[in-house]
């Protein structure tokens, strides 16, 4: 009986951020731009992504794949806009990962431009699995309080932008609009930070703009 | 709490390193997991010994370095430890940093019985 040590000095979720650079490899090349979007349960990705889905596909081509431990109710709402969609049920598990994404690529109607992803609802997970996207939203809602960012701080630290939602409930909760972005900035300063409200159909303009704007320069990037 | 999901990441490396250097089992696995790995080293801990048993690890020790947060401002190149999450220079307040250490998650050496 002999021992032996190996150094490995391998990254545990290595093989999920090579599929997922090969998905945004693939994607980028057909000039799709992939949006992740994440959250707790109930901050409303799933309402905000109707009212987006209500604009921008009147001049965009987009696409939605909805993450959830079971049922097909946010993808049939997101059809019901008119847009394709498609649902993975993780049965349990509480994130998707890139090859649950990578199944559906095949799927993905031809001239897609947007493919957004709705993660499962759940601010600490999801945070460590790359999807191939190329922006990672986090939502932030008011009824969840301003103190958020700090408590989880890797879901904000590695997102490009901050959405906060439901801002039509702020003057009901004790929410500081201002408190809850300096708080996402100490811990990422180059956040980018959008004030929304999907009831009253607010802030959709400059996020869609921006959504539209970040696909520009990808594409210039590439070629 | 995904931790389950790493481990079985961290299994499938730990079979193949097995297999192609014909070990018998796996005595030692050493991780490092960073402050800002967004993993919780007890919740691993307890994912692993739920995970090991009836595998070539069931009788492997896990050890785990706890790793942290150190960031080094690219304006006046000063390296320090962030303890409260705050991303500013604390000695002249930029913005432009890089994180040096505190994000890994990362299988770092296996001790194998072959």
């Amino acid at each position: 009986m002999e021992k032996k040590e190996l150094i490995i000095q391998e990254e545990i979720l290595g093989s999920n951020k090579k599929i997922a650079a090969e998905i945004r490899k693939k994607l980028e090349g057909q000039g799709i731009l992939v949006i992740n979007f994440l959250s707790s349960p109930g901050s409303g990705k799933t309402s905000l992504l109707e009212r987006i889905a209500e604009t921008l596909k009147l001049q965009h081509k987009m696409a939605v794949i909805e993450g959830d431990i079971e049922t097909e109710r946010d993808a049939e709402r997101i059809r019901r806009k008119g847009v394709p969609a498609w649902q993975i049920t993780t049965g349990g598990a509480c994130h998707l990962e890139a090859k649950m994404v990578g199944k559906l690529l095949h799927q993905i109607p031809e001239g897609t431009e947007f493919l957004f992803i709705e993660n499962v609802g759940n601010l600490v997970c999801p945070a460590s699995y790359d999807l191939g996207e190329n922006l990672r939203c986090v939502l932030l809602s008011a009824p969840e309080g301003d103190d958020k960012p700090k408590k989880y701080p890797k879901a904000f630290s590695t997102a490009d932008c901050l959405i906060i939602t439901k801002s039509d409930l702020v003057p009901f909760v004790p929410f500081d609009l201002e408190r809850a972005g300096n708080e996402a900035l100490d811990i990422n300063p180059n956040l980018r930070i959008f004030v929304t409200s999907a009831l009253q159909r607010r802030g959709l303009a400059e996020l869609i703009r921006y959504f539209i704007e970040t696909r520009v320069n990808m594409i210039q990037r590439h070629a | 709490m995904h931790e389950l999901s790493i481990v079985a990441s961290l299994f499938e490396i730990l079979e193949e390193k097995a297999r192609e250097n014909g070990a018998k089992k796996v005595i030692l696995v050493k991780l490092q997991v960073g402050k800002l790995a967004g993993v919780v080293p007890e919740f691993l801990e307890t994912a692993f010994d739920a995970y090991k048993e009836g595998t070539l690890a069931a009788e492997a020790e896990l050890k785990i370095e706890e790793i942290p947060l150190t960031i080094k401002c690219q304006k006046c190149g000063i390296e320090f430890a962030s303890e409260n999450y705050v991303f500013s220079c604390p000695s002249c307040q930029s913005t432009e940093l890089k994180i040096l250490a505190g994000t890994e998650l990362l299988l770092e050496k296996i001790e194998l019985e072959v």
